[in-house]
């Protein structure tokens, strides 16, 4: 039986595109994944990620427990912090990405849908210490605004003032009497924020949201925008058999204190990996990569993991794994029975956005 | 959802107008509803000979790659090379944009398609 976040009945009446995603039924889309991905990047879109796993973390050893299983280093982060990182196993793979909040008393995990309940046993089944760890997720209904005008809407039509609140930081606010947690971020790699409220006010806050010249973006634009910023997504390009040095993501790892699947990772960063994420890209048209297709040069190198026409660029992107001593600057994959060319680039393939790191 | 008068369908959810011996072939309006957004259409060249439910060329939306049939079987005498450069097209207005012309062969194969009423019929089922 799928599950339905709390704003299904707004997407039927909005004529969603309902898919089956991660245990849930979500809208795909509900007019055009491209025209909803364009809109984004240039006015402001609104995404019920409901379905996204919450989960806190309570106890006087919180933050060493959680230091331990994480990528990252959140003792570095203070209240009101919000911080990327992977979950690892003992082997240094990639168990969940997912976003930190810290709170004076407990940490706040934000995890993929298609992972909380397995994250959840993960932690419980690491847990030491005094340390209480409990699936929320249930009880959270999170809406992302999402685009250049995010700021303004949200001043216009809520009388949310959020100029002060800088990129991966929250805030705590009342809205009519509803208690909301607001943070500057997101995964379309424009400007916006994301709004986490209780259940059962989900509606009014979607409401209240969804006026002027705000759109509803689904799930389709959703994957485009990541996509065009070179963000990975679980179940492409994560993986437990992937690490965050294969991911590409070394930037986001602590190497000095202990952590879980250290060893194999110190060794990567010393003695190098078998495999690597590549970007790719290529204005012929109706060659559109897709996850699974063999990667190659003149013999077979790796395999897709993510890949679409931008609407944005105008072209043909996609992720992929190779041979870690690939260096060339082309690649091909077999698209309708020929080999077509693909050029190697560099990550975000969309390089200018509305989004403020400062 | 549009059905439209005066066209064949098929249940693979293609189109056919037939004017004289030619056909001239499209997919309906639920057809691009389900697929999505349209990325390419990968025409197929004229002179190609296809029979009736064989494949004539892949169309790929944003999402997925997917296949178009012909109706009848005959000889493909043109394509609408408009679609190469705006395969949205087909999003935009499906009956008023044709894909591929087909010489008949066979006009008996019209009649084993379904009629508007018949199609309608046959969605409702789905």
């Amino acid at each position: 039986m799928l599950k339905r976040t709390p704003l299904y009945s707004i997407h039927k009446k909005l004529n969603a595109k309902i898919v089956p995603f991660a245990g849930f039924e979500m809208p795909l889309s509900y007019d055009s994944i491209l025209r909803e991905a364009l809109y984004t990047r240039k006015k402001v879109s609104c995404f019920d990620v409901s379905h996204m796993g919450e989960i806190e973390i309570r106890g006087k050893d919180a933050l060493s427990f959680l230091s331990y299983l994480v990528s990252s280093d959140p003792s570095k982060m203070r209240d009101n912090h919000v911080q990327y990182a992977m979950l690892l196993n003992e082997n240094g793979g990639i168990v969940d990405d997912l976003l930190i909040y810290k709170f004076p008393d407990r940490y706040f995990l934000v995890v993929n849908a298609v992972n909380t309940e397995k994250d959840y046993e993960f932690l419980l089944r690491h847990k030491r210490g005094d340390v209480e760890i409990y699936n929320i997720g249930e009880k959270i209904a999170q809406i992302a605004v999402q685009g250049p005008l995010s700021e303004e809407h949200l001043r216009e039509t809520m009388d949310l003032h959020l100029s002060d609140l800088k990129f991966y930081r929250f805030k705590e606010v009342e809205y009519n009497g509803i208690p909301l947690l607001i943070s500057r971020t997101g995964y379309t790699g424009e400007d916006g924020f994301e709004i986490y409220t209780e259940k059962a006010s989900a509606e009014v806050i979607w409401n209240d949201v969804f006026k002027g010249e705000i759109k509803p973006a689904g799930l389709g634009a959703r994957d485009i925008l990541r996509l065009e910023m070179g963000y990975p997504l679980y179940g492409h390009e994560h993986s437990e058999s992937i690490t965050p040095i294969e991911a590409g993501l070394k930037r986001f790892l602590k190497t000095k204190d202990r952590f879980i699947g250290r060893k194999r990772i110190l060794r990567q960063i010393k003695d190098g990996i078998e495999k690597k994420l590549i970007a790719f890209y290529t204005e012929e048209k109706g060659s559109i990569p897709r996850g699974k297709m063999k990667i190659y040069a003149e013999d077979e190198i790796g395999y897709v993991t993510s890949g679409s026409f931008s609407p944005t660029l105008g072209y043909s992107i996609g992720m992929g794994y190779v041979d870690a001593e690939f260096d060339g600057e082309e690649i091909y994959i077999e698209i309708r029975g020929k080999k077509r060319e693909f050029k190697l680039c560099s990550l975000p393939f969309v390089k200018k956005t509305s989004l403020k790191k400062k | 959802m549009e059905v439209r008068e005066g066209l064949y369908y098929t249940k693979e959810h293609e189109w056919i107008k037939v004017e004289g011996s030619t056909g001239i072939v499209g997919i309906t309006d639920y057809a691009q509803e389900e697929l999505g957004d349209i990325a390419y259409i990968d025409l197929p060249e004229t002179g190609k000979e296809v029979k009736k439910n064989e494949k004539i060329c892949d169309i790929e939306s944003v999402k997925a790659v997917s296949e178009i049939y012909s109706p009848v079987s005959g000889k493909i005498i043109e394509v609408n090379s408009e679609l190469e450069d705006s395969p949205e097209k087909i999003n935009e207005s499906p009956y008023d944009t044709w894909i591929v012309k087909i010489e008949i062969r066979n006009e008996k194969e019209i009649e084993n398609l379904m009629d508007k009423k018949k199609y309608e019929e046959y969605l409702n089922t789905l």
